[in-house]
């Protein structure tokens, strides 16, 4: 493994910059998480946080929404925005040399928003029809609403909004939700690939060091939603969601919890793919995905079938599931870490991944950990270890909901 | 520095290597020139079938054995079908080159056992149903069968629920035999690795595959037009899929057509994206280039509000006979270069990026084109190569598919 030089420094203002320089290669990306994703929306304004990221993309300082559009462009970036919890996250990646002029634009985005009136109008709309394309697609809609019946909200909630809240939402909530959420503090900015951390460092001092701090923020929580529920949909297909307790990336038990997940969904030789699909045919899709906030976790697996198989995949999915705990093979766990290797030495071909991962570290651990650091967790790993954890929690009490023509509960 | 190598083996299987010594893993991909379009109509589906049973195993290797092998050593790998090609690839660390290529090199060569067929039939099926509850696969299948109706690109890659549910295991060890020629295949490999190396094992591997070649009928096709609307109550947006003609692989014209997608119709920035989804009319807008062998498509898709089609086909209508009258603007063409040399170098950062370039171009084209051909051949093109693509291939709605709540669309 390649030795890593990764550098930090928390601003006076609180944002945390996090740097990993990559010599091998000519691009570089950033990601940037600054306060305001939807668990700060309003009571029964689902959605605030994603009309709000909409809009400040449409124009800052002195730019209008063509002209950003136009810049960043033309400086080859390919960048995303995407709607958390906690954060708003500002991803994007191109050519190292045009990184500093995108950053300068960005500082732009996140202080000075212009968050136009004229507008507003299409911001919420886009959100709407984002939100209505999202419901021709059950097989993601499943895992959006089976978050929000196992997470309490506003955990649960759908980060990119609601469609029976957009109504409610107006430019004032938006402008709030921005005066009030977006801050330094508690910002990161993962940049990876071809740059130099002293250049950074100036450069992110000069354009985000006069940002000011805000205090800081609160919200309500509340419940969940029913553990056994069924959306109606008129198809051939029914789409499954299975949610069970797991731990957070934070707990020392996370890799444990990774592996378990792993054994059951992590290749084409796991249990679930084996067993479901290859074995018995029953479905074309099926995985298992570990899901982590900053103190809960779950795991979420999905299985999408023919409506009169639906049943025999639910009980067979759910059984594998508990089996877990019965015993696991040395084999099954030298996969996990065989994978874990390939997939952490190909990390280092990729800046937009490794810039997104060095920013979430630093949001879920306060520091960032190795390839190394991993690897040497994951190879320390025993299959007693695995199974210890997996008794202490066991796949159990859980949050099952259907999206199909007929309900289902298990046998 | 990248090297680039090739042989041809006595079998006629061609052999070719980007070898690059500054990135950490190795991609290795078989491109079978067989696809959609060189199956008869009793068998439509079998090539994807194929691909399936690939990783059912051989005499050597049981289908436990194959997941399990690619698992523990960590590949990321799987296997696509297309009209055109199957592609078998993986993604490895360098030191387990030796299993993972023999372990790839023998699952082309399946035994087709039959309880593993009569197991992954259900499987397929499977896929099929999966697919009829996404509207855009649903639509890409109908517009591709209608657009090139009685052109063998018009034959569905899936194929049916009849058509699989009587397929034979004789009939795919026929196709097979057809079609699993060294002489129609192609081994390409990019990354971290040595040329003896590869060839070494390409001569142990492959030297007994069977020699010979397969013709296939290339005539470019002339569609003549269709409207076809399906309708779909459960659908909440109404999901539109255009096609026209566009160069075919061989052409030149490929590159502008590529450049001419990213001005009009790329996800963001383009003239669709600031004519409907910016004002949030539609939640997408956008216009691809696809290449086959001898034919090619301009693929338009649109989803908005159902009662907002027609109007929002009118606004596409107006745009394309716009850019057919007088072409892209210098600053419309110089965005769109500044955008795809980004993403030729991101993608170029990993050898799984490198490897699916590395293959087409000499499938379609017998060439072999480094990162900084594709660069140099960007940057040399000019609005005037714009005008000469729209000359012979003018934007435009040759045919029509709808799914969604509408009965009927006008034209």
């Amino acid at each position: 493994m390649q030795e890593q030089n990764i550098q930090t420094h928390t601003f006076g203002n609180g944002l945390t910059l996090v740097v990993e320089p990559m010599s091998d290669v000519q691009s570089a990306a950033f990601s940037l998480l600054v306060p305001g994703g939807s668990i700060y929306d309003p009571p029964n304004k689902n959605g605030t946080a994603s009309v709000l990221c909409e809009l400040m993309t449409r124009g800052a300082a002195d730019r209008d929404s063509q002209r950003l559009s136009a810049d960043l462009d033309n400086l080859g970036l390919q960048r995303s925005e995407n709607v958390g919890g906690k954060y708003l996250t500002f991803s994007g990646a191109t050519l190292a040399e045009n990184l500093a002029p995108v950053l300068k634009i960005y500082a732009d985005i996140v202080q000075r928003p212009r968050l136009p009136a004229e507008q507003f109008e299409a911001a919420r709309g886009g959100v709407e029809q984002t939100l209505r394309a999202l419901e021709d697609e059950p097989r993601q809609k499943v895992i959006i609403e089976l978050r929000r019946r196992c997470y309490n909200s506003p955990w649960g909630l759908p980060s990119d909004g609601s469609l029976g809240d957009l109504d409610a939402i107006s430019i004032d909530s938006a402008r709030e939700q921005f005066d009030r959420c977006l801050r330094p503090n508690e910002a990161i900015l993962g940049i990876a690939g071809r740059v130099q951390f002293d250049q950074l460092m100036s450069l992110v001092e000069e354009e985000f060091g006069s940002w000011d701090e805000k205090p800081e923020l609160t919200f309500e929580s509340g419940s969940s939603g029913p553990s056994l529920d069924q959306i109606h949909h008129e198809s051939t297909q029914t789409h499954i969601g299975i949610a069970y307790d797991a731990v957070p990336y934070r707990d020392p038990d996370y890799y444990a919890a990774w592996a378990a997940v792993s054994i059951l969904s992590g290749g084409m030789s796991s249990r679930l793919f084996t067993e479901v699909r290859e074995r018995r045919g029953l479905c074309y899709s099926i995985y298992a995905t570990l899901n982590s906030l900053p103190d809960e976790g779950r795991v979420l697996c999905y299985a999408g079938t023919t409506t009169e198989r639906a049943q025999e995949t639910l009980d067979i999915t759910l059984g594998e599931l508990v089996r877990l705990q019965d015993g696991i093979e040395e084999g099954e766990l030298d996969r996990c870490r065989a994978r874990a290797k390939s997939s952490l030495i190909m990390q280092q071909e990729s800046t937009i991944a490794r810039s997104s991962a060095i920013a979430r570290d630093w949001f879920h651990l306060g520091r960032v950990t190795t390839l190394k650091e991993v690897r040497d967790k994951i190879e320390a790993l025993t299959v007693e270890h695995v199974l210890n954890y997996v008794r202490q929690h066991p796949a159990r009490d859980f949050t099952i909901l259907t999206i199909g023509p007929q309900p289902l509960e298990p046998s | 520095m990248q090297k680039f190598r090739e042989e041809k083996l006595a079998n006629g299987l061609q052999v070719i290597a980007e070898l690059n010594p500054n990135v950490h893993s190795v991609a290795i991909g078989y491109f079978v020139r067989t696809g959609a379009r060189d199956e008869t109509p009793d068998v439509s589906g079998v090539s994807h079938f194929l691909e399936h049973m690939a990783f059912k195993g051989t005499d050597k290797f049981t289908a436990d054995d194959v997941n399990r092998i690619f698992d523990e050593v960590g590949a990321k790998y799987n296997a696509s079908t297309s009209e055109d090609l199957t592609l078998f690839y993986g993604a490895i660390l360098p030191e387990y080159m030796p299993q993972t290529f023999e372990l790839l090199s023998n699952i082309i060569y399946p035994s087709l056992r039959q309880d593993d067929f009569d197991m992954e039939k259900n499987v397929i099926l499977e896929e099929i149903g999966m697919y009829e509850d996404q509207p855009a696969f649903t639509l890409y299948e109908k517009s591709m069968q209608m657009h090139f109706a009685g052109h063998p690109l018009g034959q569905s890659i899936l194929g049916t629920t009849e058509s699989i549910g009587g397929l034979k295991s004789e009939q795919m060890r026929a196709y097979h035999r057809e079609h699993y020629k060294a002489g129609n295949i192609v081994l390409a490999i990019a990354g971290n690795t040595d040329w003896t190396r590869i060839l070494d094992l390409a001569k142990q591997q492959c030297s007994t595959w069977p020699s010979g070649t397969c013709d296939r009928w290339t005539e470019e096709a002339r569609p003549t037009g269709t409207l076809k609307v399906i309708t779909k109550h459960s659908n909440l947006q109404q999901h539109l899929m255009q096609m026209m003609p566009a160069p075919p692989a061989e052409d030149e014209l490929r590159y502008a057509a590529e450049l001419l997608s990213v001005v009009v119709g790329d996800e963001t920035g383009s003239r669709l994206y600031w004519e409907l989804v910016d004002p949030g009319d539609a939640e997408s807008a956008e216009l691809g280039y696809n290449e086959y062998d001898g034919s090619g498509t301009y693929l338009t898709y649109l989803c908005s509000e159902p009662d907002a089609m027609a109007e929002n086909m009118k606004r596409i209508r107006d745009i394309y006979q716009a850019v057919n009258g007088k072409g892209v603007t210098e600053e419309e063409l110089k965005q769109a270069k500044s955008k795809v040399a980004s993403r030729i170098v991101l993608r170029s950062e990993r050898p799984m990026g490198r490897l699916a370039s590395l293959g087409s171009n000499w499938v379609y084209r017998q060439e072999y084109r480094s990162v900084e051909d594709d660069l140099k051949t960007l940057s040399s093109m000019t609005t005037d190569d714009i005008v000469r693509l729209i000359e012979v291939y003018p934007l435009g709605e040759t045919t029509t598919a709808t799914v969604g709540p509408l009965k009927t669309l006008s034209l």
